[in-house]
């Protein structure tokens, strides 16, 4: 048997060239989709709605929209191939180039989201198991409920509303800085990671507060799920004979339920995790709308309405791909908290 | 008394359950004396246990003590309160319980499991509480203690892990053990190693000990007073001897008849009234096959190799005739139970052949095996009665189910009169047959399970530990109903059981098993009473043996 990190390495390898075959069939089935939605590219992009028909049939040329579908297939493959996703019409950038800029903000968003989640989940989830069918139990059960019920978009506004419009606490709902900070050299792409790097604290809080609504309005919508799961597990674990033996020689309570219960408990939760935050990734479309967020999803939905295929399709690739890794990331998490995943 | 450690008075305890108060517990007296050995006897459902759970103040949330005093050392553990429970938990009384594998955490290395009990009682530092733990561990016997320290209970054995359970136990040197049911669920083997280890533990420290357990065998071999509960009440309590030779109350005298002993036969472990019926079939000679008639299974060369590692079963050859009854034992890993499941076509054997009834079967896939037409000759019952009947059919859908699919049976009163004809050569009352498997008892859903198997009439009947889960008064009604199915409807059985008593009993030839090969084979009472391998009379021995079947043949 191979050591617990190695074993867990290896399996995460072999799980990544697994998931090749599954990429690929994002890739053409994306591709494919964008050809059958209604909607031509080249009509959108002609000068004017009075456009002649030569100079539509001009522009289809030149996009290469006359060829076969077989044929704009093997051209887009082997564009892929090269690492060329294509050209936006709306930017006029290199759609790598316009998901580079973008990414980082919506990855910084959902990361905070994520960890506000967590941090608010997990002891909701356990407090609520420790005294199931307590009165705090039903208020994490109607609070994760109201969590679940409110669209992100509803409480976003709200949160606005009152942090912003009310209370005048938030700054204006409009992206990640307002226009006259000055930026920090950009080493991550998160904004209030740089800034730290930068040491330019006053930057940091500008970012924070720009950060933190919609962060929690994300985190809202999610919290629900890895709080019920959270208290489901741990109430298994807490009737579990291992409890009862760390019980039966007298340990701590604090010991009984963070080492011995909760340990274990976590386990499932490290998987909803993961599939949480492939959803918030590309969910959070509707946040980003909400508050000026230039990230990718908010791209490629103005994207798909213009008909503007390559960056659609960029964006699907790029959140397979993620997906992919997130999963990796969450069985190598695994393996590391679970020491009976990596023998197989 | 001032040499009692233990004084349990009239002890209740009640579980509020959704159908009202159940109480589990009602009026237990018992003492126990420093340093002494006591082992509380009782069937499922005693109320054994819960005493146990009672004295270390373990109930789960629903349990209640509602009456009684439980003095440990003149102190009430009762009315005891956060640190001083605490203090008495681990420190003064411990507790090992039945699932070793469960009862530890699964991703926590055992050494630090160990050190966590010790730490929690004694102000020493992580580095000396780790030594302990690596002395605990070769104190319980532990082969390569340092390596284990690190090791996690997935890769120990089921042995193993009680002997860690035991460590942990012992570690603060607690002047009372309770140890409940601690080797149920192990191999014969791993069950006398244990036992052997824990009276020798106590022995040595002094420690007082409850064992509870449903097996009077093995109360009987460690124990020197026994006290026996039913309902929730101690029936009698008395030295072993005394107990086994004249049992006072009637529930001893049916649970000393009903364990199996080196000397039982099965019409002996039930009581008068149950025995009815079975006398007749007794009587009546058993129909001889006639001379030059072809063995029913002839099974040759039989091996399976999974996917890595070595052969779980090679060289496996033997025959059976129709009607004959056949043990297969050998401790777990042996191979004996995938040996049967190969037999009944459940799995795919690697090589070798299987010819049943003159027809070699054993080339047909396993997941085709289903259409083929000596499917219901060969029926299969299972280890578990809860685990191997659907939860959302009753009973009569459990026993139907069988006829509609093998059978050709369609629905209507001709299936009803099948299952209900069925479900009466069992014993299971007709009016349970609309019932779920969640509203049947244990041994009622033991029947089911045979009633399902025998519900298309098949040839040969494949037991895997049929009784294993069940009480021993349950087990020999339905070992009874078995040997009489056998011996009315000529069906032959496969045995597959660790129990040695129990297949000593019922078959009539005996194969041993060990590491997948047949060790030792023949008549079952010549192979048991005169074992030629070391192997069969290590199994041999470490039954617990209750060695008064003559006095008790004179009480009875």
């Amino acid at each position: 048997m191979k050591t617990g990190l190695g074993a867990t390495l290896l399996r995460a390898g072999r799980r990544l060239l697994s998931s090749l075959p599954a990429l690929f069939g994002v890739l053409v089935f994306t591709f494919l989709l964008m050809r059958v939605l209604p909607g031509d590219p080249a009509v959108f992009f002609a000068s004017g709605p009075n456009a002649g028909k030569e100079e539509i049939e001009q522009i289809r040329k030149q996009m290469g929209l006359n060829k076969s579908v077989p044929e704009q297939l093997v051209f887009y493959l082997s564009d892929i191939g090269h690492g060329n996703l294509g050209r936006s019409m709306m930017t006029g950038q290199p759609v790598l180039k316009d998901l580079r800029e973008r990414l980082p903000a919506s990855l910084e968003l959902t990361f905070t989201a994520l960890l506000i989640a967590l941090i608010a989940a997990v002891p909701l989830g356990v407090v609520a198991a420790l005294r199931p069918g307590s009165l705090v139990d039903h208020g994490v059960r109607l609070f994760c409920a109201l969590g679940v019920c409110v669209p992100t978009f509803v409480s976003g506004l709200l949160l606005i509303y009152v942090f912003y419009y009310l209370l005048g606490l938030a700054p204006d709902p409009t992206g990640r800085i307002d226009v006259f900070t000055s930026l920090p050299p950009q080493r991550t792409g998160f904004l209030s990671i740089d800034f730290l790097l930068a040491g330019d604290l006053e930057g940091w809080w500008a970012a924070f507060r720009q950060l933190i609504l919609p962060a929690v309005s994300m985190a809202l919508f999610v919290i629900a799920p890895l709080a019920r799961i959270t208290r489901a597990s741990m109430l298994v674990s807490l009737g579990s004979d291992f409890v009862r033996t760390a019980r039966s020689v007298g340990l701590s309570w604090r010991k009984v339920v963070v080492t011995y219960a909760l340990r274990n408990a976590i386990l499932p939760v490290i998987t909803i995790a993961g599939i949480v935050f492939s959803t918030m990734l590309g969910a959070n479309v509707l946040v980003e709308k909400v508050f000026s967020w230039p990230g990718v999803a908010s791209y490629a939905l103005d994207a798909l309405l213009s008909s503007d295929y390559a960056p659609v399709q960029g964006f699907v690739l790029l959140m397979a791909s993620l997906f992919v890794l997130v999963n990796l990331v969450v069985d190598v998490c695994y393996g590391i908290a679970d020491p009976r995943v990596s023998i197989e | 008394m001032t040499d009692q450690l233990l004084d349990i008075e009239d002890l209740h305890v009640s579980f509020s359950t959704r159908r009202g108060t159940v109480e589990a517990v009602r009026g237990v007296t018992l003492t126990v004396a420093k340093g002494e050995m006591l082992g509380l006897v009782g069937e499922s459902g005693s109320g054994k246990s819960v005493t146990g759970f009672a004295t270390t103040r373990l109930l789960d949330a629903a349990g209640r003590v509602t009456g009684g005093k439980i003095m440990f050392r003149g102190q009430d553990v009762t009315k005891l309160r956060g640190d001083d429970l605490r203090q008495l938990q681990g420190a003064a009384m411990s507790m090992i319980f039945q699932n070793p594998r469960a009862a530890l955490n699964p991703i926590r290395a055992i050494g630090l499991q160990i050190a966590d009990a010790i730490l929690t009682h004694k102000k020493i530092s992580k580095d000396a509480a780790r030594a302990e733990a690596l002395e605990l561990l070769r104190a319980v016997q532990i082969r390569d203690p340092e390596t284990r320290m690190n090791a996690y209970p997935h890769e120990l054995s089921g042995g193993m892990c009680q002997r860690v359970m035991i460590a942990i136990a012992i570690s603060c040197n607690p002047s009372l053990l309770i140890a409940d049911e601690p080797t149920t669920g192990l191999d014969v083997t791993t069950q006398k190693v244990v036992m052997d280890l824990l009276a020798d533990i106590a022995a040595a420290r002094g420690m007082a000990t409850i064992l509870i357990t449903h097996d009077l065998g093995l109360a009987a071999r460690y124990c020197r007073r026994i006290a026996v509960m039913e309902r929730g009440r101690i029936v009698e309590e008395a030295d072993p001897k005394t107990l086994f030779s004249a049992p006072q109350h009637a529930y001893t005298k049916r649970l000393v008849a009903a364990s199996p002993t080196a000397t039982s036969r099965i019409e002996d472990l039930v009581t008068e009234e149950e025995r009815e019926g079975y006398a007749a079939v007794l009587g009546k000679p058993r129909h001889e096959p006639a001379y030059g008639t072809p063995p029913l299974l002839e099974v040759r060369q039989l091996a399976k190799r999974f996917d890595e590692g070595s052969a779980a079963v090679a060289d496996f050859s033997m025959t059976m005739a129709g009607g004959e009854s056949v043990g297969l034992v050998g401790e777990s890993g042996s191979g004996k139970s995938t040996t049967s499941r190969m037999i009944c076509r459940l799995i795919d054997p690697s090589e070798g052949d299987i010819v049943f009834d003159g027809q070699s079967i054993g080339h047909i896939a396993s997941r085709d095996f289903h259409k083929s037409p000596l499917r219901k000759d060969i029926q299969m019952v299972f280890q578990d009665p809860n685990e191997s009947l659907n939860p959302r059919f009753t009973a009569y859908d459990c026993i139907a189910h069988p006829l509609l699919r093998l059978d050709g049976m369609r629905a209507g009163d001709a299936l009803r009169k099948r299952v209900e004809e069925c479900a009466e050569r069992v014993g299971l009352p007709l009016d349970l047959l609309s019932r779920f498997p969640h509203q049947l008892s244990g041994g009622q859903k033991a029947r089911v399970g045979i009633a399902r198997a025998i519900a298309c009439r098949p040839r040969l009947l494949v037991l895997d530990e049929p009784t294993a889960a069940l009480d021993v008064s349950v087990q020999a009604v339905v070992l009874q109903l078995l040997d009489r199915l056998r011996r009315e409807n000529d069906i032959a059985l496969l045995f597959v059981s660790h129990d040695l008593n129990v297949v000593r009993m019922l078959c009539d030839r005996t194969i041993v098993l060990r590491n997948g090969g047949i060790v030792e084979q023949g008549e079952s009472r010549a192979l048991f009473d005169n074992p030629k391998t070391d192997y069969t009379r290590k199994l041999v021995e470490a039954i617990p043996h209750i060695d008064t079947g003559k006095l008790l043949a004179a009480a009875v």
